[in-house]
């Protein structure tokens, strides 16, 4: 067995009614993938922060290459060689990918900062971790798309002697291609010995990545399993504490009249797009990330100007000026980026929830608070929602939790045509198998449902058609019956003329 | 794994004992236990210093005192919550001060010349937002930018003086000095704004909206909420609740003022409504904890008077105050500590 590079022992942290961790173990090992997995709120992000000295434990030790160690403070983190890539990265918002990746780190010339070999030492960075076509180092920080958020994370950590690296499910925001390249990094850290630790909710990419699997439920310790000798099936009942029925169900569906046509669209980012969604049917837009499919969604509600084309909304050709005014025509959009788009995190989850529908659970303006109890607190059993009660700050809830609460906000509002920018991100298996069981259940009550997904596994299962996105153009359109995965990838990835 | 944690699905959660404290701090907030731990050593201090400090008539005097910096720091709330920020509101009503003054002079009515000063406020009110949603001028600089154009007009319109004397009208004396079963009209007019504030931020959806606004601008309008109506609508009750102090100040001084009595109110009420915990981003703060401030204010003002003290360590005092408070603040929150603070 390689030597242990890491190792955590007896780690607890607890929050104001919520145990976050208890007497919680880990050992990494030299050129190992640890995968940490766990439902929404089992603590595996808790657990990276105290790693990264953004919290304190109230017990445990940490040893690094056998020497006990404290790490009171991201600098004493990494001054040991722990890294820590960040669920939700900071990102500085008008300066460079340049001078983001060397924050507080610039090179200097005298007492100028050096741009010219900034400039070139993130180029060859770039370079050097394969994500070369992916990122400019000159690009601002407010400009970047949640992937080169994270690619932008991933290069500060790789700068200086790194021992340990923890990656907070880094793929969440990145499409399949650029998982790849992330796989191929990760495999070059562990062939120096350097040990890797790795979350996410994504099974198939943890059984292809990873060593070993540790399990966490409710802040502890369930188990640990040598990738290859378990399967999909015992983790899930690990981290779940039970088997999981099918992931995707399908009720017979009988699609209706067509609610939303989207004819010859273009914007600033998509041309000559068209499409239709019919009533009790799922359309997913399949693509890679930047293909436009974000962009075409907030054209189809209003929040991008049209410069060419028209939208349909039953039949009938709409002039949306404002998200205001297709949430009226029954158009709702759940977006992509639940921090920056959807939640107000000084809030409660319940004001969170009810944010789209108070008019509806209001009588002359006064809000019946019981009703919008009741609401918050049945999404909260639907969709699993983990927090210690519905009058929690957002800002506390795990990334996860987060999500359900933006999707609840949706789910509870009756929209003719739903939108759902990539749904899942960030949420675990049992939580995903429910919100694709709501999606089925809502087509099956005739809404038609728009879902944004870059996972192919999510896009075969969930959809009765796929539009596939390429470059700001629609490059192709499959029906169920005929979608494979390769035939989703080579209209993404591949040019037309070839 | 012997150990049995409470499980996280199970409903309806348990607390132990000590939670349930923690559930009652909150929901006063802790942030106004604070203010009103303070307020309570403070007045234990003055009076400990001077008993008069407790005569009811002194109370009183507190009363009236902060009643129009009270209404004013009420709206400023408002405003903050939903994320802007109102400087104008001290010109706004000096201007309507005067126009109030000069009306009832012309027309020898109080109603004519309070409305006249109401409908003046909702226009400057309205002006403010269009400036910010269509000029899409930074709430700061734009009323930085009224409040010395206000400011401009009244005394463009008055000359520089003090207009009329509405002391001998029964309407400004009722407003001014009047009582409604033993308490002063002015606390009375104070409680009325809080209370309507409260009642409006807390319970309809308009408040909700306003929180949700200034908590995420891009969450609200995807919500389908019609921000540009909200910011109109809160500028001009802004405006409104200014003329309403324009209205207060006349009819205290007996006469119009352009510019004294009400100059350095903008200040004052950022200071009472940062200082009741709202925070300058917007979606976070709540009436009650800015009447908390606005009471600790007035009583600190009130007892520095008392136990004569240089009138000049007011102002120091209560900017030492703020800068306490929103240290606390910080503390709590448990800031990073790095950038420049929110
Ligand atoms: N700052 C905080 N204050 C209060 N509670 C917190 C805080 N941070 C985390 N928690 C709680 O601690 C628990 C563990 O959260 P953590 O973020 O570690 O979960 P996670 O396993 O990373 O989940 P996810 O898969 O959703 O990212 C959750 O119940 C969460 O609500
Ligand atoms: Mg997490």
């Amino acid at each position: 067995m390689a030597p242990a590079a890491l190792v955590m022992e007896g780690v607890s942290k607890h929050f104001a009614g919520v145990q976050a961790l208890s007497n919680v173990g880990l050992t990494a090992r030299a050129g190992e993938v640890l995968a940490l997995m766990g439902e929404n709120g089992a603590g595996k992000s808790t657990l990276l922060k105290i790693l990264s000295g953004a919290y304190a434990p109230e017990a445990g030790r940490i040893q690094i290459d056998g020497k006990p160690v404290t790490i009171a403070s991201p600098a004493d983190a990494h001054r040991l060689g722990v890294r820590v890539v960040a669920q939700e990265p900071e990102i500085i918002p008008y300066v460079s990918v340049a001078e983001n990746v060397y924050a507080g780190a610039l090179p200097r010339r005298g007492r100028l900062i050096d741009r010219a070999a900034l400039r070139a030492k993130v180029a060859a960075d770039i370079e050097r971790s394969g994500f070369s076509g992916m990122i400019d180092p000159d690009q601002l920080g407010n400009s970047l798309s949640p992937a080169q958020r994270q690619l932008v994370e991933i290069l500060r950590a790789l700068s200086g002697t790194v021992r340990v690296i923890a990656f907070d499910e880094p793929t969440s925001s990145l499409s399949d291609h650029e998982a790849e390249t992330l796989f191929a990094l990760i495999r070059r850290l562990t062939a120096t010995g350097i040990a890797v630790i790795y979350v996410s909710h994504r099974m198939k990419e943890i059984l292809h990545i990873a060593t070993r699997v540790l399990v966490l439920r409710d802040g502890q310790v369930v188990g640990e399993r040598l990738a290859e000798e378990t399967d999909e099936k015992e983790l899930v009942r690990m981290m779940v504490g039970r088997d999981l029925s099918a992931l995707f169900q399908r009720s017979a569906r009988s699609p209706g009249r067509t609610i939303l046509s989207v004819e010859n669209v273009s914007s600033a980012d998509v041309r000559d797009i068209s499409f239709e969604v019919r009533a009790g049917e799922v359309v997913v837009l399949a693509g890679l990330v930047g293909a436009g499919r974000t962009e075409l969604a907030r054209a189809v509600i209003g929040d991008v100007p049209l410069t060419a084309g028209k939208i349909r909304v039953d039949g009938r050709a709409l002039q949306l000026r404002s998200p205001r005014d297709a949430v009226r025509a029954g158009l709702c959009l759940a977006p992509e980026e639940r921090k920056a788009q959807a939640l107000l995190m000084k809030r409660s989850v319940r004001e969170n929830i009810s944010l789209a529908v108070l008019q509806r659970l209001s009588f002359w303006h006064v809000v019946n608070r019981r009703e919008e109890r009741q609401l918050a607190e049945r999404y909260l059993r639907e969709l699993h929602i983990r927090t210690p009660s519905i009058e929690q700050e957002v800002a506390m809830l795990s990334g996860g939790n987060q999500q359900k609460t933006v999707l609840a906000r949706w789910l509870a509002r009756d929209s003719k045509l739903l939108i759902l920018d990539e749904p899942t991100r960030g949420v675990d298996v049992a939580a995903k198998a429910e919100i694709y069981a709501i999606i089925d259940r809502l087509a099956a009550r005739g809404v038609a449902v728009l879902v944004v997904s870059s996972e192919l596994p999510e896009v075969l299962g969930l959809a009765d058609r796929i539009v596939v996105m390429k470059g700001g153009r629609v490059s192709g359109t499959i029906e169920r019956a005929d979608a494979t995965e390769e035939k989703i990838l080579s209209l993404a990835i591949l040019d037309k003329a070839a | 794994m012997s150990q049995s944690l409470p499980d996280a699905n199970a409903s309806p959660p348990r607390h132990p004992p000590r939670l349930v404290l923690r559930r009652i701090l909150e929901a006063i907030g802790v942030q106004n236990v604070s203010l009103l731990i303070a307020l309570a050593l403070l007045v234990a201090f003055i009076g400990g210093q001077n008993s008069n400090f407790f005569y009811s008539s002194n109370i009183a005097t507190i009363g009236t005192t902060v009643a129009i910096v009270g209404i004013l720091s009420v709206v400023q709330t408002v405003v903050m919550l939903l994320g802007g920020l109102d400087i104008s509101v001290s010109s706004q009503a000096g201007l309507t001060s005067v126009v109030s003054a000069m009306v009832f002079m012309a027309t020898q009515s109080a109603f004519a010349g309070i409305v006249a000063a109401l409908v003046v406020g909702l226009g400057t009110g309205l002006l403010n937002g269009v400036i910010i949603i269509y000029g899409r001028v930074n709430a700061v600089i734009a009323t930085l930018a009224t409040l010395a154009a206000y400011r401009g007009l009244a005394n463009l319109i008055s000359n520089g003086r003090a207009q009329g004397y509405t002391g001998v009208d029964h309407v400004f004396i009722f407003l001014a000095r009047g009582t409604i079963v033993g308490i002063p009209v002015l606390i009375w007019i104070l409680v009325v704004v809080a209370l309507l504030a409260q009642l409006v931020l807390h319970y309809t959806d308009f408040g909700r909206n306003i929180y949700a606004v200034g908590g995420n601008a891009t969450a609200a309008r995807l919500a389908g909420i019609p921000l540009n109506r909200y910011i109109l609508a809160v500028y001009m009750l802004c405006g409104f609740v200014s003329a309403l102090a324009g209205v207060l100040l006349t009819a205290r001084t007996g006469s119009g003022q352009p510019t004294s009595g009400s100059q350095g109110l903008e200040l004052q009420s950022i200071t009472a409504a940062a200082l009741g915990g709202c925070s300058m981003q917007g979606g976070k703060g709540t009436i009650v904890g800015t009447i908390f401030a606005v009471v600790l204010l007035g009583v600190l003002q009130n007892g520095l008077i008392i136990l004569n003290v240089n009138s000049f360590w007011q102002d120091i005092a209560q900017g030492a105050l703020l800068v306490i408070a929103v240290v606390i603040q910080q503390r709590r929150a448990g800031g990073r500590g790095i950038g420049l603070p929110m």
